[in-house]
């Protein structure tokens, strides 16, 4: 019966095309509170904005979804993650499995020390993902024209990856975070540390991405969450206070709270 | 009255606009402000010269430091030779009696030396092992056995040094030569009859009772074997531990006590090792006496803790987004240790091995204790035979008064630091090289 149920129910996110659902999840550091109660539902193939104010725990929630929190001392988290309707926080989960379905671009550009190939190929490698080398040129290929930097790194692919400039260096991070084909992207402000020619860029390969894989990002800039998401969340002091397609936030925001933030009287 | 204050304050004005001081003269502070700044700077200028002067200083306490140990070292580079005829007789050959004939030659020389002290002193003058190059030579040229020649002998310590000072009164009260065998000395020199060779014995030879035959080649090698094993030992062993301290090992009071207990470790004076040593390895578990491996063993005690904070200090610098970024690639604890920080931390982990392996080859204590500082003339073969390292060697030879002996220490100190130096410039040639700046 209750298998039953789960199907239904696993039936039902497949028609709303829901890759993510978020169910009450309470997260605490040690005794303080980080977030509380979240909800919320992330569409396939669209992209999730979270906006709001400093300290609100928005990198704190987006940090639940691939569970890189398990890294945090002292970090407990309550409540559902469902990935294609499995809570990732069940015991037996594979955070390995996890974390190759669910990528991650942090907000600062950390490249390994390593060439750019091998930045590219080291996720699809450990996966065992590629195994010949003609396989593993053809990725390296194809996922750097991928995010637009095959152009200017072919010549130097051996080169360090640390050797690049911010937003290359960026976008050789979302090339290191797509070539494990993953289904669900995370990103922790990714243009925070970029100019805004590098960021333009960024914004653009966004867009271009969300047609492939399911994008979440944190973002500061207002801006930006309307140029590029679909669906926006507002998170103010640990709570959603609002969610909605990008438009309805930005045009009629319900909650006052929402609207005192998008015209920039907080925050 | 009001008049007076009203001048004084702008006499205070005038004085600021003459220093052309950039700040402006305020009513509160009891003295205008470039008086301060020019304090300042004062104290700034005497800081510098004070640093300077201590920078000087020490280079001084350097410097003569190392002049004093390469003008005692230097001589020691060279040996003295005596030319001696010999008529190499078919007759005494068959007797081998190499001693007699040079006796014989030096006898014909200065036929003065009748009394029995005399004739010691004259045989003296040559080293012990001057039979032996005889045997050589006549092994080598059998052809010249019958006819006679001249033939170099290597002299003994005490006439070679001095013979190096170039005869200086001093050496001759201080060393082990009387006025007579001076004379003699001097005569072989006006008769071309003595020379200065490179003394090769020095680099080829293990210990000896005879300074002249005394060199360094078996306590060199007893070092580094001493130090495989100690590497061997400790750097698996030390980057193991820092490893799982740093990348696995929960944080909490037992993690906590072991750093506090590794850090107390490094700062144990290194003959406490040794006494460990002697009482686990030696008495305990019966391993060979004064051999490498017990050596290497002890050092590789004294210098565990030492690596094991060098590596948790490597691995620390590895700033922790890189781990983040392979953790959120799916990559295991393990590979994010293999692949990623344990591979960027290498080159520090590196410099602080080799400079700890720096440490471990100058200490003496430890091995004092486990009886490496015994007298060893041949090559160890293995690593359970007698050995002993060039800094005990230094210290044998240190006990030693014999002027021959003095100049062979500083030798084998300036030997010493030479390898000193070229593993401080492989650690700093690494740490150049491979070190990723983040």
């Amino acid at each position: 019966m209750k298998a039953q149920e789960k199907e239904l129910q696993r039936n039902e996110d497949a028609q709303m095309d829901m890759r993510m659902k978020i169910k009450d999840l309470n997260v605490f550091y040690g005794d303080k509170q980080a977030l509380y109660n979240i909800n919320l539902d992330i569409q396939s193939h669209k992209v999730t904005a979270l906006i709001g104010a400093s300290g609100c725990g928005k990198s704190t929630f987006i940090r639940c979804l691939n569970r890189m929190n398990d890294y945090v001392d002292g970090c407990k988290v309550s409540g559902k993650v469902k990935l294609d309707g499995f809570n990732i926080y069940k015991e037996n989960t594979d955070t390995i499995l996890l974390r190759q379905k669910i990528g991650m671009v942090f907000q600062k550009p950390n490249p390994f020390p390593k060439s750019i190939y091998e930045n590219v190929i080291y996720g699809p490698k450990i996966h065992r993902l590629v195994k010949t080398k003609d396989e593993m040129d053809a990725l390296v290929e194809k996922t750097l024209k991928r995010v637009g930097l095959w152009e200017e790194v072919s010549d130097r692919l051996s080169s360090p990856g640390t050797s690049l400039s911010g937003g290359q260096q960026q976008r050789l991070c979302i090339a290191r975070a797509i070539a494990t084909r993953p289904e669900v992207i995370l990103m922790d402000e990714p243009c925070s540390a970029l100019d805004p020619i590098a960021t333009a860029k960024i914004e653009e390969l966004i867009t271009e991405l969300a047609q492939k894989f399911t994008i979440v990002m944190v973002t500061h800039s207002m801006q930006q969450a309307q140029r590029v998401s679909d669906q926006t969340a507002f998170f103010h002091l640990g709570r959603i206070i609002e969610s909605g397609t990008t438009e309805q936030i930005f045009s009629a925001p319900i909650n006052e709270q929402t609207k005192d933030y998008i015209s920039g009287k907080f925050g | 009255m009001s008049n007076l204050i009203e001048r004084q304050t702008r006499l205070a004005f005038k004085r600021v606009k003459k220093k052309k001081s950039p700040f402006i003269y305020k009513a509160y502070s009891k003295k205008p402000k470039h008086l301060w700044l020019r304090k300042r700077k004062r104290k700034e200028a005497g800081f510098k010269r004070a640093g300077f002067i201590a920078i000087l200083i020490a280079s001084c306490f350097l410097f003569s430091l190392i002049f004093s140990i390469f003008s005692a070292g230097k001589t020691s580079l060279s040996e003295a030779q005596i030319k001696l005829p010999v008529a190499l007789d078919q007759g005494a050959l068959d007797n081998n009696s190499y001693r007699q004939m040079i006796q014989n030659s030096l006898l014909q020389l200065f036929p003065e030396a009748q009394s029995r002290e005399d004739k010691r002193a004259l045989f003296l003058m040559v080293s012990r092992k001057a039979p032996d190059v005889l045997k050589n030579f006549v092994e080598e040229n059998p052809n010249l056995v019958g006819s006679a020649g001249y033939i170099w002998f290597p002299a003994s310590s005490a006439v070679s040094v001095f013979y190096k000072q170039e005869f200086k009164e001093q050496s001759a009260r201080g060393g082990n030569i009387s006025p007579q065998q001076a004379a003699w000395i001097t005569k072989l020199s006006a008769q071309d009859q003595m020379q200065l060779k490179f003394n090769t014995a020095f680099f080829t030879n293990g210990d000896s009772r005879e300074a002249e035959q005394a060199g360094i080649l078996v306590s060199t090698l007893g070092s580094f074997m001493t130090i495989l094993v100690c590497v061997l030992m400790a750097f698996p062993l030390g980057v193991a531990t820092a490893i799982y301290l740093e990348e696995f090992a929960k944080k909490n009071w037992i993690t906590d006590f072991i750093e506090i207990n590794i850090n107390n470790l490094a700062a144990v004076p290194s003959i406490i090792f040794g006494l460990l040593g002697l009482s686990i390895y030696l008495n305990f578990f019966g391993l060979p006496r004064s051999s490498s491996l017990v050596g290497g063993m002890v050092l590789a005690l004294l210098i565990l803790p030492v690596i094991v904070i060098a590596t948790r200090n490597a691995l620390q610098a590895v700033p922790p987004s890189i781990r983040y970024a392979a953790a959120a690639l799916g990559a295991t604890p393990t590979q994010i240790v293999f692949h990623h920080t344990f591979i960027y931390a290498l080159p520090g982990i590196m410099t602080g091995v080799i400079l700890s392996v720096a440490r471990a080859f100058g200490e003496t204590a430890p091995l004092l204790m486990i009886g490496m500082v015994a007298f060893v003339a041949d090559v160890p073969k293995s690593f359970t035979d007698p050995a002993t390292s060039l800094p005990v060697q230094v210290y044998l030879w240190a006990n030693n008064p014999e002027m021959g002996f003095v100049e062979k220490t500083s030798a084998a100190i300036i030997v010493l630091l030479a390898f000193m130096i070229l593993i401080n410039l492989l650690a700093i040639y690494i740490r150049r090289r491979f070190e990723i700046k983040w």
